[in-house]
């Protein structure tokens, strides 16, 4: 995959670009909003990972250039400002993703990640299936080997997001986003009992489990 | 939003009906006056004329006795004048005069007012009349009065204007006065939805001016300066709060990214990360501690630029009690949420779930296993609320108000993970919202959260949040 990476901070650009080569990642990067802008419209990315604050051309005004333009290039925010409302005025500005610094790099991974899929959606999906697993969105009832499971609306919802994902890491956060709509840390980790309620109603009695921990990092729902 | 009050209930309205009726009621005494005035001058006169008839007819009667004075008001009868006279005996039968009978008199003694009735023009009419009663010797009666009808038109036309008249000043005082405080209401209004609006989070908002100069424009100049100076504060305030947030997150990514960066080439060369692991865990934790100030901080101030939007706080409180409710029941803890609708109020739906959640949070981890919490949103006469009730140990009454500020743990919960900020949040959030925090008794054991928002909360136009 191709990421451009528009980051002013030197060190911060270069930890990025490395970890991002290592994960398999073609990487382009600029120091600056105009660069950034010109790569952008230049050549095709996959996902642009912006910057807030750039010098020459503000991030949010690069990531609003690139949309006239009529580039649809996912981009990802990352920000050092404070939060509360910057989040809206990154995502008004044409952002579908944003991320406050300092970062975990599997958070940033895991959302790029998404972007990325995103972006090529197999149509549209009435049905997801994961292994034995299935889920119908028309009727929101879920199967496994044919058997039925109950689901509150919430778990169903969050399942569809896992499944989704399949085969990606989803992190905490980025199901405390798109689950619940909160844009905030519970104090308490209320997500891992969340997942591991939804464990017991798909895994258990079955000999292969689905939904699997990724240390450090969230959780993911694969086949094998 | 407070319902707008009815024309009728406005200051403006009251002073311009205060005002009408004090107008209408001189304009009525002074109308009276002038009426009662005139009367009196005009019959002063007529008595006068008819005081010289009595004297003239008088020393008639003394010189000339009763046929004398009955000649002398035939002759003065002869022709229908001004005067009218009628001499009749004890049986109040005629015996001369120019009226062919007794009138009808109410009173007797002094001046009286009498009518009847006279050929005007080939027809009879009924007049009125002002004279005065002289009893002679032997029951004769004479009576000397003057034609007073045109003074009685005049009387019964103003009488009966005069209510029309009050009546046309009160409808048109009335409909002026509304018309002048529609106008001033509008400007007044146009001044409350611009704080509203601004009170809403658009800092941006001036009061419109009408270019006339008056006082209202000088008014809405005066507000306006003084928002371009509060939006000049804040600006230069959420300035400060970025660049801090700036220049403490930079080095604490870079932090962060080098410590990641060691552990993944120890991962790789085979060694064991752990300690610089936990100095990860460390770092996350110093992160979360700086961003829960900075929220404070901006939560406080009012700097943030969280929107208000009118939210249903049974909703709030529904879906914080879905989000904990796994957590409840693993602690073994009953989570009860106290069903409501139509608890609405205006505010930010981010900052008051995570408000919420900090309190659901607090009273999950201080109740021991088999207790219960319960949340609730209700509505009262004065507002609306949001209370988080537990059944855990409680906070004694003298470290109530010490709990709510920033870092403030109480001994008994120092081993437990947590940053201390989570009350002073919830205390940020309240006040950005002008809602109160207060810490209770809870019935028969533990702390009662209660979150206040007063109706005033509901004032701001709904219309601006929406846009």
């Amino acid at each position: 995959m191709r990421i451009l990476v528009v980051e002013d901070d030197l060190e911060a650009q270069r930890y990025l670009v490395q970890g991002l080569k290592e994960s398999g990642h073609v990487v382009d990067e600029a120091a600056d909003g105009e660069t950034g802008l010109s790569l952008a419209l230049s050549r095709p990315y996959d996902v642009a990972i912006v910057d807030r604050m750039l010098p020459k051309l503000d991030g949010l005004k690069v990531v609003a250039e690139m949309r006239e333009h009529a580039n649809s290039t996912p981009v990802l925010f990352l920000s050092a400002l404070s939060e509360v409302d910057d989040r809206v005025k990154g995502l008004k500005a044409g952002g579908d993703d944003y991320l406050t610094k300092p970062y975990a790099f599997v958070e940033l991974l895991a959302r790029i990640d998404a972007l990325m899929r995103r972006r090529t959606p197999a149509g549209i999906r009435t049905r997801l299936d994961v292994g034995d697993l299935e889920l119908d969105l028309l009727t929101r009832g879920a199967k496994r080997s044919g058997t039925d499971i109950e689901l509150q609306p919430r778990e169903f919802r969050l399942l569809e997001y896992l499944m989704r994902h399949a085969g990606q890491v989803v992190t905490r956060t980025m199901l405390l986003e798109s689950v619940w709509e909160y844009h905030f840390d519970p104090q308490t980790n209320v997500i891992d009992v969340h997942i591991s309620r939804l464990r017991a109603k798909i895994d258990k009695g079955f000999e292969a489990p689905l939904l699997h921990t990724v240390r450090g990092a969230g959780y993911m729902i694969r086949a094998h | 939003m407070r319902t707008k009050p009815g024309l009728l209930q406005t200051q403006a309205f009251r002073i311009v009906l205060v005002y009408v009726l004090l107008f209408a009621l001189s304009v009525s005494a002074l109308l009276f006056f002038t009426y009662w005035n005139t009367r009196r001058t005009l019959d002063a006169q007529t008595d006068q004329i008819i005081e010289a008839e009595i004297t003239g007819l008088g020393e008639q009667y003394q010189h000339l006795g009763l046929q004398g004075l009955a000649e002398t008001v035939r002759s003065r009868s002869l022709h229908l004048g001004q005067t009218l006279y009628l001499l009749t005996d004890g049986l109040k039968r005629p015996i001369a005069g120019n009226l062919d009978s007794w009138p009808q008199i109410s009173e007797a003694g002094g001046f009286v007012e009498f009518d009847y009735e006279r050929q005007v023009d080939g027809k009879m009419e009924t007049r009125r009349a002002r004279g005065r009663i002289v009893a002679l010797a032997g029951d004769f009666v004479l009576l000397v009065a003057q034609d007073v009808h045109d003074r009685y038109l005049t009387e019964r036309m103003f009488t009966t204007t005069l209510p029309w008249t009050v009546a046309l000043i009160l409808v048109l005082g009335l409909l002026g006065g509304g018309l002048m405080s529609r106008n001033m209401l509008r400007r007044l209004d146009a001044i409350n939805r611009t704080s509203g609006e601004i009170i809403a989070g658009d800092l941006t908002r001036r009061v419109p001016l009408a270019g006339s100069g008056d006082e209202f424009d000088a008014l809405a100049e005066n507000l306006n300066r003084m928002l371009d100076r509060i939006e000049r504060l804040m600006k230069g305030l959420r300035e400060v709060t970025d660049s801090v947030a700036h220049d403490l997150r930079t080095p604490l990514n870079r932090l962060r990214n080098r410590l990641e960066e060691s552990v993944a080439r120890l991962n790789a060369s085979g060694t064991q990360a752990g300690e610089i692991e936990r100095a990860i865990a460390e770092t996350d934790q110093l992160i979360a501690t700086f961003n829960a100030l900075l929220l404070i901080a901006e939560t406080d101030a009012g700097t943030t630029r969280a929107a208000m939007t009118p939210l249903d706080l049974g909703e709030v409180a529904a879906d914080v009690a879905e989000l904990y409710e796994p957590l409840a029941e693993e602690r073994k803890i009953g989570l009860a949420l106290v069903p409501s609708t139509g608890v609405a109020t205006l505010g930010n739906r981010s900052l008051i779930a995570q408000a919420l959640a900090n309190l659901v949070d607090n009273a999950i981890k201080y109740t021991p296993p088999g207790g219960k919490v319960r949340i609730r949103a209700a509505a009262g006469d004065n507002g609306v609320e949001l209370s988080v009730a537990d059944s855990g140990p409680g906070i004694p009454p003298a470290d109530r108000a010490r709990v709510v500020e920033r870092f403030v743990r109480l001994e008994a919960s120092r081993n437990s993970p947590g940053t201390g900020l989570g009350l002073s949040l919830v205390a940020a959030v309240a006040h950005f919202h002008n809602a109160r925090l207060t810490l209770e008794d809870n019935d028969p054991t533990g702390l009662k959260a209660v979150l206040r928002f007063p109706k005033a909360a509901l004032r701001t136009p709904l219309k601006a949040a929406a846009e």
